[in-house]
């Protein structure tokens, strides 16, 4: 690996229960162009573009292509796009600009799942033979893993919802947040869960840009140089997993060298409370680091973009010199099937 | 800004999917109320089975029958049961470890309360009625305090697997087209086509998405277009499509409306399909209580010269 390659700008959207004003380019352009403003880039001067969306959120076939008109990607552009969390459209742009095809990239994300039944929805990617004709909904999967850890003696319903109120209080700084400020921890919705252990249901969008070297000095005081990024997954079937632990999280972390060095924060994409605390033990994370002072998924989950919106406030963390060494996570799947881990630095101040 | 506007947005469809052999297997077994699991080369028995060890990658096709009696390794409550869900009283969700497996199956367990239920408890399968070859041939579990149930020892081999499965799904939305597409079904519901300029690169664009493709801005001025058009490309169409009381052949043409910029798509009518070309004049045809024009006809009008419509192709 002989470029440094830095994440140089990063913008989101106000993340809200519903935009249905707007259609999906209408909500996301906004975040594209506050992104190249930043930098003082046109579209034109962006080598590769990556976005990560899903057509099931809002039922539109190939929503993605109607998304690129607010790019501008007339003449042709360098473009791809995942059906994935934004998170891993940043992987694939992070590869290409090592290849050196590429200087500077433009990765964004969104998500509407006001349209639909999100809880519904996220069952149609599960296994279709044995578990999907039964639609366990995201609440329920992520349930049966807080039941296990609470079985295991690795948490108890008081800590999580201070996971939950620890979060929505830190979203008070963040006036993107969905949820902010005192949100009482509710009923149960499947329990042990409880709504104040569960995201926000909303839309929303996000954008980075990404540089290499020289590139990335010019265009950003304080870039967040990736000085590693890694993804791993487990095994597919639930019942084979050990829902209380995180190896994929764990491995990823390694082979993005999180544990060469401390770092002093962590945004964390745990949807759930009951997440947080795997993801904390998986990474080893100590009261010293500062995890989710975004609020974190918690405050703001739009699918699709949360995942790259961690590692968005981790850089701008960095770009602010509030940060020297952040780690980002971003995850995908049920009970944290997929996990993506980067870690950031910024140069000595 | 007047009202989006919203409609109901069903999307359903049965994926028709394929079996492996062990997958067929153990489907097939759960339509003759046999538990079957797969030995992998470590010695583990995963229930359900997989075709491939999770953890080697190794293909696995050692079938070993186990109970249909096993331990709950952790439940979640469910009291409000959502359309598709195995049960539709309170259930809790939970992952079964079978006698005789060392993995567990995620399914549905039949409680009366959260009290009832806890990790480590005692279950069996409840089998539905009508069995057709999927998980859902176990209804769901049910609390069970007996001895676990002895395996008959089965081979996995049956009279007529099923060697396929047809999994129906459907999804609910309510679709909005947002701001800059309800404004021009609003107006073509008017008979009027009213398209959005770009402030960047004047182009008209109709219908609107909201954004220039070419500029990668927000367009907002809008214009209106037609109701007169040009053909500037087409299609003769030979095959008679499904639910469409439309005879063949029919000509489907690209119509640039007179002060747009984009052409749009069209049924021309009017005139016979071999008649149709490049250049020709038309305008729409509407019906009775249609929001949008049924076909185009021809205006009568001479042709247009290419050179008005080549940017347009």
């Amino acid at each position: 690996m002989t470029r440094e390659i830095a994440v140089v700008a990063f913008a989101q959207t106000d993340h809200r229960r519903t935009t249905e004003e707007l259609s999906e380019v209408e909500m996301l352009m906004p975040v594209l162009h506050d992104v190249l403003d930043q930098t003082g880039l046109k579209t034109a001067d962006i080598d590769f573009t990556c976005s990560g969306s899903s057509d099931y959120l809002a039922g539109r076939a190939f929503s993605f292509t109607l998304a690129l008109d607010g790019v501008g990607a007339w003449p042709p552009i360098s473009e791809s796009h995942v059906e994935m969390d934004g998170a891993w459209a940043l992987y694939e742009a992070w590869t290409k600009l090592l290849t050196g095809d590429a200087d500077t990239a433009l990765v964004y994300a969104y998500g509407k799942s006001s349209p639909g039944s999100v809880r519904d929805v996220l069952t149609r990617q599960l296994d279709p033979y044995y578990v999907a004709p039964l639609w366990p909904d995201s609440v329920a999967l992520a349930a049966l893993q807080a039941q296990a850890l609470i079985d295991a003696g690795h948490t108890d319903e008081p800590e999580l919802a201070a996971v939950a109120s620890r979060s929505r209080a830190d979203a008070t700084a963040n006036s993107h947040a969905q949820l902010r400020g005192s949100i009482p921890q509710g009923d149960y919705l499947v329990r042990p869960l409880r709504t104040g252990d569960c995201p926000p249901i909303g839309d929303g969008a996000a954008a980075v840009i990404l540089a290499a070297g020289e590139r990335a000095r010019e265009l950003c005081t304080r870039p967040a140089w990736i000085r590693g990024i890694d993804h791993r997954i487990e095994a597919h079937s639930l019942g084979v997993r050990d829902l209380t632990d995180s190896p994929s999280t764990r491995l990823a972390a390694e082979k993005a060298g999180a544990f060469e060095r401390p770092v002093d924060t962590a945004e964390l994409h745990a949807p759930f409370t009951s997440q947080e605390v795997v993801l904390r033990k998986a990474l080893g994370l100590d009261d010293t680091v500062r995890v989710n002072p975004s609020g974190g998924a918690l405050a703001a989950n739009p699918m699709m973009a949360a995942g790259l919106i961690r590692i968005g406030e981790a850089a701008a963390r960095i770009h602010r010199a509030e940060s020297d060494r952040a780690l980002a996570h971003a995850t995908s799947g049920p009970c944290l099937q997929q996990n993506l881990v980067a870690v950031l630095e910024g140069d000595p101040r | 800004m007047p009202e989006v506007l919203k409609a109901p947005l069903v999307v359903e469809f049965p994926f028709t999917r394929s079996l492996g052999p062990v997958q067929s297997a153990f489907l097939t077994g759960l339509r003759e109320r046999v538990v079957l699991g797969v030995k992998t080369t470590d010695g583990r028995t995963l229930v359900p089975p997989v075709e491939y060890d999770p953890v080697t990658a190794e293909e696995i096709r050692d079938l070993v029958e186990v109970a249909p009696t096993g331990t709950v390794t952790t439940w979640a409550w469910n009291h409000a049961p959502r359309r598709g869900q195995p049960l539709d009283t309170p259930f809790a969700w939970v992952l079964v470890r079978m006698d005789g497996a060392d993995t567990a199956l995620l399914h549905a367990l039949d409680a009366p309360g959260p009290d009832a239920v806890h990790t480590g408890m005692r279950v069996r399968v409840r089998w539905a009625e009508e069995r057709s070859g999927a998980i859902t041939d176990i209804a769901c579990f049910e609390p069970y305090d007996g001895d676990p149930a002895e395996p008959t020892g089965h081979s996995g081999e049956f009279e007529a697997p099923i060697t396929g499965i047809v999994a129906p799904a459907r999804l609910d939305y309510t679709y909005s087209p947002g701001r800059a597409q309800t404004a021009y079904i609003n107006a073509l519901s008017a008979r009027r086509a009213v398209g959005e300029r770009c402030p960047s690169c004047r182009k008209v664009y109709v219908p609107p998405r909201g954004a220039c493709p070419t500029c990668g801005v927000a367009t907002s001025e809008q214009v209106e277009v037609g109701p007169r058009g040009t053909v500037t490309t087409f299609c003769i169409v030979n095959i008679k499509a499904k639910n469409l009381d439309i005879e063949v052949p029919y000509v489907y043409a690209h119509i640039a409306l007179d002060g747009a910029d984009l052409a749009q798509h069209g049924r021309i009518g009017g005139i016979p399909y071999d008649q149709v070309r490049m250049g020709l004049r038309v305008e729409p045809v509407w019906t009775e209580g249609a929001r949008f024009p049924d076909h185009y006809r021809p205006t009568g009008e001479p042709d247009a010269e290419y050179d008005t419509y080549k940017e347009l192709l």
